[in-house]
């Protein structure tokens, strides 16, 4: 697609988020969704955009997630614009449940906590550094060293039945904490319990940062794991907010952004 | 290629092969960060030039200097005393630190958690890179950090190694142990320079120091206008030069570069435009090649407007008394400059914390980005209060921990683009 000439339709507004593992689009029409699409990012994140806004016809494209510049560069459409994922996080969030004040994304690689003010402005945020320990991609590993799909790991490590401690966050070595456990005869969904409190212990740590004021809501791809989620609310002692389609929310932001540079055009 | 200075080099025992790599890609880098940059100053070409010459011209003119019989001390911090130096008429000289060189030999010998500009000065020693360290006749260390302190204890084994202890708090028996440790320091260079330090060429040695302070304080003066007239990056690059350059020929030549800059003050020409939202940088020392922070902020839309930092204000905010005339009243004078550098070695440090929030203010800043290197826990610690320090006052700080590789880049860029749209 691109050089061929296409008629908008200038009532269309997309946000695309992409991610390290997926991209997700988002058609707003008079702010209501239309269309919704996600694709894996795959080796060709270009390519699998372009799979994705093929037939598309927005008027308007902001781009958010790791790659958003990657489309910005190579996209020929006259309205482009490109917002951080903490922006969009925070505009998406904000639309589903108007009261938010804490957003809490893990996704593939990244895991960010943001605070947003009483205006749902971005008042504070943190992100994990280089390191992908903690995030996605630890989850899947693990999931994959003890064997299990990954969209039932959660729903595996629930069935624990007593609270074993990993205490290494990195990806190698906690794969070989968790080997030396199996090797002790610990069950698999007790070390799967260990995984998934490893990680909920990094991200409090992360959110205190900026700061816990509820309502806090859980999105990104990780926010399908249940156990996640369960040992989250434990942690906070506040019920965590989870949308239908938690890995939807950055391009939903995005989108919302796009609806809000047509409106003030 | 051979260049006009490869005798010299192999003299120095440079490493050619490696060294000539190194040059490349500093001239690369510099011209993907600098000479990209629009409506650059005129007065920026000496800069460029200086640059371009820093393996080459400069350490010519030091081979010169030492040939007439004049020593080069070699110096990691500004806590070292560089009128004490030019007293004795020897050269003195910052050391190339701020660059990922020689990684794998300086881990050889020092821990993998070590900040990047330790291994950065100790790597450079190790593969011949730094003509500077090599026509060192003497290294002065301090002990600002522990890092620092015990590096030094082995760097003693590559070069000649004179440590100055730093004093941690600033009580009565801390400013005793300063200028005891100012005057041991005294004797040490007139020993290696085979000069006396007299009262009259302190006296000088002071006001020229205090000069090139001020032309830099002039410059900051001067950048604050809206819109800036001048890249925080070039403001940096200045200062990151003004600890290798000839301090006589420096300040008469940024001198110029402020007149430039009062000209274009006058016309209302900003290097960006005045709507860009305008940051501050507070933190560690970004040696010289280390420019990926401002690069990427500076690309992210934002200008840089200030730097808190031991290149910046903390190197040139405080002047020497010059009206004393024996030497033991100048002596005096020096240990009480240097006893007012807001380092956050010092416990507690509340001086510094005044001084940033008063700076960010004073800049009409937008926001300020706190730079640590990694494993720097005196700043990655004081950061906190930092950020404290400016919430109180109502201003936004975002916190970054890293070191002089790439591999961070991506996500430095989604952190300050976020800060931006945070703060705009």
């Amino acid at each position: 697609m691109g050089k061929e000439t296409v008629t908008v339709n200038h009532a269309l507004v997309a946000g695309i988020d992409i991610g390290s593992r997926s991209i997700e689009l988002v058609l707003l029409q008079d702010g209501q969704m239309v269309h919704w699409d996600l694709l894996p990012t795959t080796f060709d994140p270009l390519g699998q955009c372009r799979s994705l806004l093929d037939r598309v016809r927005a008027a308007r494209i902001v781009t958010t997630g790791y790659g958003r510049k990657l489309l910005l560069e190579h996209l020929d459409h006259p309205e482009i614009t490109a917002i951080t994922e903490i922006q969009a996080y925070a505009l998406g969030a904000r639309h589903l449940f108007p009261g938010v004040r804490t957003i809490l994304d893990i996704g593939g690689q990244d895991t960010k906590a943001i605070a947003l003010a009483m205006d749902g402005k971005v008042a504070k945020f943190e992100m994990n550094d280089r390191c992908a320990a903690g995030t996605g991609k630890f989850l899947e590993f693990m999931a994959v060293a003890l064997q299990m799909p990954l969209e039932k790991f959660g729903d595996f490590a629930l069935q624990a039945d007593r609270r074993i401690q990993i205490s290494s966050m990195c990806t190698v070595f906690a794969e070989s904490e968790a080997t030396s456990l199996m090797a002790r005869g610990e069950s698999p969904a007790n070390i799967a319990m260990g995984l998934h409190l490893a990680i909920v212990s990094r991200t409090l740590a992360m959110l205190r940062r900026v700061g816990v004021t509820p309502p806090v809501l859980f999105a990104g791809g990780v926010a399908h794991n249940p156990c996640i989620k369960s040992l989250l609310e434990e942690s906070l002692g506040e019920p965590v907010l989870v949308p239908d389609q938690p890995d939807l929310v950055g391009a939903l932001g995005a989108a919302l952004y796009g609806q809000k540079l047509v409106a003030h055009a | 290629m051979p260049t006009p200075y490869d005798e010299m080099w192999e003299k120095l025992n440079l490493d050619l092969t490696a060294h000539e790599g190194l040059l490349q890609v500093l001239g690369k880098f510099y011209g993907d960060i600098y000479l990209t940059q629009e409506g650059r100053l005129k007065g920026m070409e000496y800069l460029d030039f200086v640059l371009s010459e820093v393996h080459g011209l400069r350490i010519k003119e030091i081979q010169e200097a030492k040939a007439q019989g004049r020593k080069v001390i070699g110096t990691f911090c500004v806590f070292v005393p560089e009128e004490l130096v030019l007293a004795a008429d020897a050269v003195c000289v910052g050391l190339c630190a701020g660059a990922e060189i020689g990684k794998e030999s300086a881990e050889k010998i020092l821990p993998r958690n070590t900040c990047a500009l330790i291994k950065s000065f100790v790597g450079f020693k190790l593969s011949r890179l730094c003509p500077y360290i090599e026509s060192c006749d003497l290294v002065v260390g301090e002990t600002t950090c522990d890092g620092k302190k015990k590096a030094y204890e082995i760097f003693e084994e590559y070069a000649p190694v004179y440590v100055m202890e730093i004093p941690q708090m600033k009580q009565a028996c801390d400013r005793d142990l300063w200028k005891a440790e100012v005057r041991r320091f005294k004797e040490r260079i007139e020993a290696v320079a085979g000069k006396e330090i007299t009262a009259a060429r302190l006296k000088e040695a002071i006001k020229l120091v205090n000069r090139r302070r001020q032309v830099l304080q002039r410059l900051n003066q001067l950048r604050a206008a809206v819109p800036t007239p001048i890249s925080g990056r070039d403001v940096l690059l200045i200062n990151q030069i003004s600890f290798y350059d000839d301090p006589v020929r420096f300040t008469a030549k940024i001198g110029e570069l402020c007149d430039e800059l009062e000209k274009r003050i006058k016309a209302g020409e900003g290097v960006a435009p005045p709507e860009t939202p305008r940051l501050m940088l507070s933190g560690c020392p970004m040696a010289v090649p280390n420019w990926k922070l401002p690069f990427i902020v500076e690309s992210s839309g934002a200008v840089i407007v200030g730097e808190e930092s031991c290149i910046g204000t903390r190197n040139i905010r405080d002047l020497v008394d010059e009206s004393g005339d024996t030497l033991e009243e100048m002596l005096d004078a020096l240990v009480d400059r240097y006893m007012r550098i807001d380092c956050a070695c010092f416990t507690p440090n509340q001086e510094r914390l005044h001084n940033v929030v008063s700076m960010a203010k004073e800049l009409e800043v937008k926001g300020v980005i706190h730079f640590a290197l990694n494993f720097c826990q005196p700043y990655a610690i004081e950061a906190f209060k930092v950020g404290r320090a400016l919430e109180a006052a109502g201003i936004p700080m975002l916190s970054i921990e890293t070191d002089y590789s790439m591999e961070d880049v991506e996500q430095l860029k989604t952190r300050v683009e976020a800060f931006l749209e945070m703060v705009r």
